[in-house]
């Protein structure tokens, strides 16, 4: 039974929450009739065009925008960034244009005439010597536990040593950041805004603009996002677009659209930081770990960025890590699903990997052996997934030692590895409304990434309401809604679920006790079931949702949910384990993902179908990164080489081979409340496809992506071939 | 400024056109058609395909002044009315849709390969929509949507069987 009021139904008593239901916003889409904020018109509308620098590190010695002000069709020209300042990434933007049409913007970028002085710089960072020599590395913590040095000293422990890497990669949105910006009248500007961050916005675009001198009130300011072509992290803050667009639509009078171009998006729009690493791991004879040794470096641009969670998951006793960042010259890194996480995946369950190939151990062995080491919560997690995913992965069947020795030149191999991620809901504000005429509205500053927010919100109303889903209408994607917290971290699921769950919650009781008079009985007698509010334990009376909202008369319900709240609907902390199967081609260096398996927890499940989406979806986005995805820097010209979808590669519906999503649910799973999901199963792939591939071919491919020249340099060194 | 007259949806229309404007700008623009995505502009991603005369192509690599005397089906056009298209229905039951900016494409490139093939091989379907990508969904469930699609436009006696 439930014991406090807002708990969710136990198992038994759940209509919608964990089955698989269609997202409610699916038809909007797949019909073309979804506006995405590149969609938008408005009337009189200008496009916007930046010109970027096209040096990696620069100081601005002039600019003349003139000729580009003189061209008929011009309506404004801003310059962000003035003679004298300094550049530290090529692409940043420097002047911004709005004309009437596309033809007219760029043809105005070009002639503006920008004159730099060039500064050196530095864009690759792989070489740690190298960067140190230029002057460019700063110390990004160190950390020692228990004695590592004595515990590698140990004449009883086998140690591995290695080097992993993991380069940095974009967010590469389908849809590009940008936005429209319209200024209603004089003090009041209404924006709409490819983000993760509708409630937020504002504020953000609101302080951008006092800064350079544009007054307006932040509650003055309106975002609006129905739908967005992805995000996976970096559309949380508005970039200097978000207020370049609102500053250009004031000086033209005029509402203006500013999108990046493709190119830009892959140079400034967001990258993930890179992450490189010696290791060295001992563990005794029979499997246990004993120490662990890193010193790891990377880069996230000129500034800050975080540092890879090292050792990762599973902390031996003996530890000790150091981290040195690399100032590098490239465009500035942004939140990528799951930050730090997938590079501490990659340098740790690589380097145990090697590990357990030395000690002649099955990997997921080795593992198990291990998870005691592991946060205590996620142990048992571990150990119940790490045997589902083997079985479905038939990883007794198909796993052999180190280098697949069967004649030919395809060889095959698995690969294991196991992750773990917070995802703790947000702060998250909502309206419920119950109308006389039956109808349910829920309101919300949230967003829906694609992630399946609208449904969540739509099953958790009806679930508490024993409504179907269709009726209840879910208003999101606007700020003048009560404010919901930004969609990153998988945070989104657990807050929005619980405050619509806690507003439903109390909405309903006061219908019970505006219809408590006509059914005899007190209102805590009442409950919600299958359309019906019926006296618990007398199905006979009962009164239909919509005959008992007429009991409202004139009154319409109205509550406010929020989360964090009472009762337990939400936790942070899941577990996940992948296994890779592989192919290589030792001849081309071609690998070939043949299955992956995932066993993922998420606690309590409210959509099973957009949740297995999830998890697909970070497959494919985990192969695309394991295979294919680099921000290539040429250190010559201090450019990025691919900015473009041909070069910069992803994954084709073609190099996805089978992919089995298995959810942890049921008892253990569920009273946990809802966990988010967004970040967890795309933090795996590397590390297993890269064990697999090591597993096939008997050499470790130090970096990613796995592409066929660094496959066969592997090789090369000492593999199979 | 150019007249182009060719046939959008079923139906005749015209449009006057810049020189160099591309068929994705004349849809998104002019006739307001933003089912059309823009991805890339390159041809690169596959989000601006549309059907031209039953085929897909890309429409941010056509000019618009091309489209003269043809057939262009977009994304809106698929669908009657409220009613959509099988291979509509098949993408949302199999759950193939996530952020859905990739989602008319990939319908109207799976469309035209239904209609020239109605029983896909696996390998068939991961061959037609090879040029189509998609940052988010797993495409492990568009190709059980295509699936799908085929099983029921064969039940329904569409596709020629
Ligand atoms: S927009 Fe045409 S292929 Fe990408
Ligand atoms: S569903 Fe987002 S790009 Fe395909």
């Amino acid at each position: 039974m439930a014991t406090c009021k807002y708990d969710w139904p136990e198992a038994g008593g759940r209509e919608l929450v964990g089955k698989r239901i269609d997202r409610i916003d699916g038809p909007e889409k797949a019909s073309g009739r979804a506006k995405y904020t590149y969609d938008t018109h408005r009337p009189g509308l200008l496009i916007a065009k930046l010109l970027t620098c096209p040096y990696a590190h620069a100081k601005i010695k002039s600019i003349d925008i003139s000729p580009a002000q003189s061209l008929p069709g011009v309506k404004a020209v801003l310059v962000i960034q003035d003679a004298g300042s300094e550049i530290q990434w090529a692409g940043d933007e420097i002047v911004a244009v709005a004309a009437v049409n596309e033809d007219i913007a760029e043809d105005a970028r070009r002639r503006i005439k920008v004159e730099y002085e060039q500064l050196p710089h530095l864009v690759r960072e792989e070489d740690l010597e190298r960067a140190q020599a230029n002057g460019r590395t700063k110390p990004a913590g160190e950390e020692t536990v228990g004695d590592p040095n004595k515990a590698f000293q140990d004449p009883d422990v086998v140690i591995s040593k290695g080097f992993y890497g993991i380069p940095v990669i974009t967010h590469c949105c389908l849809e590009a950041h940008g936005n429209v910006a319209e200024w209603t009248d004089a003090k009041t500007l209404k924006t709409w805004s490819s983000t993760q961050n509708v409630s937020g916005l504002p504020g953000q675009i609101g302080a951008g603009l006092r800064r350079q001198k544009v007054n307006v009130d932040d509650s003055n300011i309106e975002t609006v996002c129905q739908y967005i072509g992805g995000g996976f992290g970096s559309k949380v803050f508005s970039r200097p677009w978000g207020i370049v667009a609102a500053q250009l639509a004031k000086m033209a009078g005029k509402p203006v659209k500013l999108m990046l171009d493709r190119d830009a998006e892959l140079e400034i729009a967001g990258a993930r930081p890179s992450a490189f690493a010696k290791i060295s791991v001992a563990a005794k004879k029979d499997g246990t770990l004993a120490a662990w040794d890193s010193e790891s470096w990377g880069t996230g641009g000129v500034g800050p960025a975080g540092h890879p969670p090292l050792p990762y998951v599973l902390q031996p006793p003996n530890t000790h890590w150091k981290h040195t960042m690399v100032a590098a010259n490239i465009g500035p890194s942004r939140a990528w699903r799951a930050p730090n996480h997938p590079q501490g995946c990659l340098l740790t369950m690589g380097a145990l990997d090697d590990l357990a190939a030395k000690l002649e151990m099955d990997p997921v062995e080795f593992l198990m052996k291990n998870v005691h080491l592991a946060p205590k919560l996620l142990t048992k997690i571990y150990s119940e997934e790490l045997q589902k995913a083997a079985e479905l992965a038939e990883w007794k069947k198909n796993w052999h030692p180190r280098g697949d020795k069967t004649p030919g030149h395809t060889k095959r191999g698995m690969g294991v590895s196991l992750h773990t991620w917070g995802g703790r809901g947000h702060t998250s504000t909502c309206n419920v409304i119950v109308r006389p005429d039956g109808s349910v509205t829920v309101r919300l500053g949230s967003q829906d990434l694609g992630t399946g927010t609208r449904t969540v919100i739509a099953i958790s109303v009806a679930e508490t309401f024993g409504l179907p889903v269709e009726a209840v209408k879910v208003e999101i994607g606007d700020s003048k809604y009560p404010p919901d917290g930004a969609s990153g971290g998988s945070t989104t699921v657990g807050g929005v679920s619980a405050s619509t769950r806690r507003g439903a919650v109390d909405a309903l009781g006061e219908l019970f006790a505006a219809v408590a008079p006509s059914l005899g009985v007190p209102p805590d007698q009442l409950e919600a079931h299958l359309g019906l509010i019926r006296v618990k334990g007398d199905a006979s009376k009962s009164l239909t949702w919509k005959q008992a909202c007429s009991k409202l008369g004139v009154k319409t319900i109205q509550t406010t949910g929020r989360n964090p709240g009472p009762c337990h609907l939400n936790d942070s902390g899941v577990g996940g384990v992948q296994i890779a199967d592989v192919s290589v081609d030792t001849e081309t260096g071609q690998v070939k993902v043949n299955r992956m398996v995932a066993a993922q927890d998420c606690g309590l499940i409210i959509d099973l179908k957009t949740a297995e989406s999830q998890v697909y979806g970070a497959l494919i986005m985990g192969i695309c990164y394991s295979l294919f995805e680099e921000k290539i820097m040429d250190e010559t010209l201090g450019q990025m080489l691919n900015p473009n979808m041909e070069f910069y590669k992803l994954a084709g519906i073609g190099d996805i081979g089978e992919l089995v999503v298995h959810m942890m649910t049921g008892p253990g799973y569920d009273e946990r409340g809802v966990i988010g999901l967004g970040e967890p199963p795309v933090i795996s792939p590397g590390a297993a496809i890269s064990n697999a591939v090591a597993n096939a071919i008997g050499v470790r491919v130090p970096t990613l992506p796995l592409t066929p020249d660094r496959v066969l340099a592997a090789l090369d060194k000492g593999g199979l071939a | 400024m150019e007249v182009v007259r060719f046939t959008l949806n079923g139906d005749p229309v015209e449009a006057g056109v810049r020189a160099g404007e591309t068929l994705v700008q004349t849809l998104r623009e002019r006739f307001g058609l933003t089912g059309t995505k823009q991805g890339c502009d390159l041809g690169d991603c596959g989000a601006c395909t549309v059907l031209f005369d039953g085929e897909p192509v890309l429409s941010c690599l056509v000019l618009a002044a091309d489209a003269e005397g043809h057939s262009v089906v977009t994304i809106e056009g698929l669908s009657n009315g409220e009613e959509l298209h099988p291979v509509q229905k098949a993408f949302l039951d199999e759950g193939a849709v996530q952020c859905g900016y990739c989602t008319p494409g990939m319908v109207l490139t799976t469309t035209a390969l239904l209609d020239a093939n109605p029983d896909p091989t696996e390998a068939e379907i991961r061959r037609a929509l090879s040029g189509n990508l998609c940052r988010c969904t797993g495409y492990t469930k568009i190709v059980r949507a295509v699936r799908r699609a085929a099983e029921a436009s064969r039940a329904d006696g569409r596709g020629g069987e």
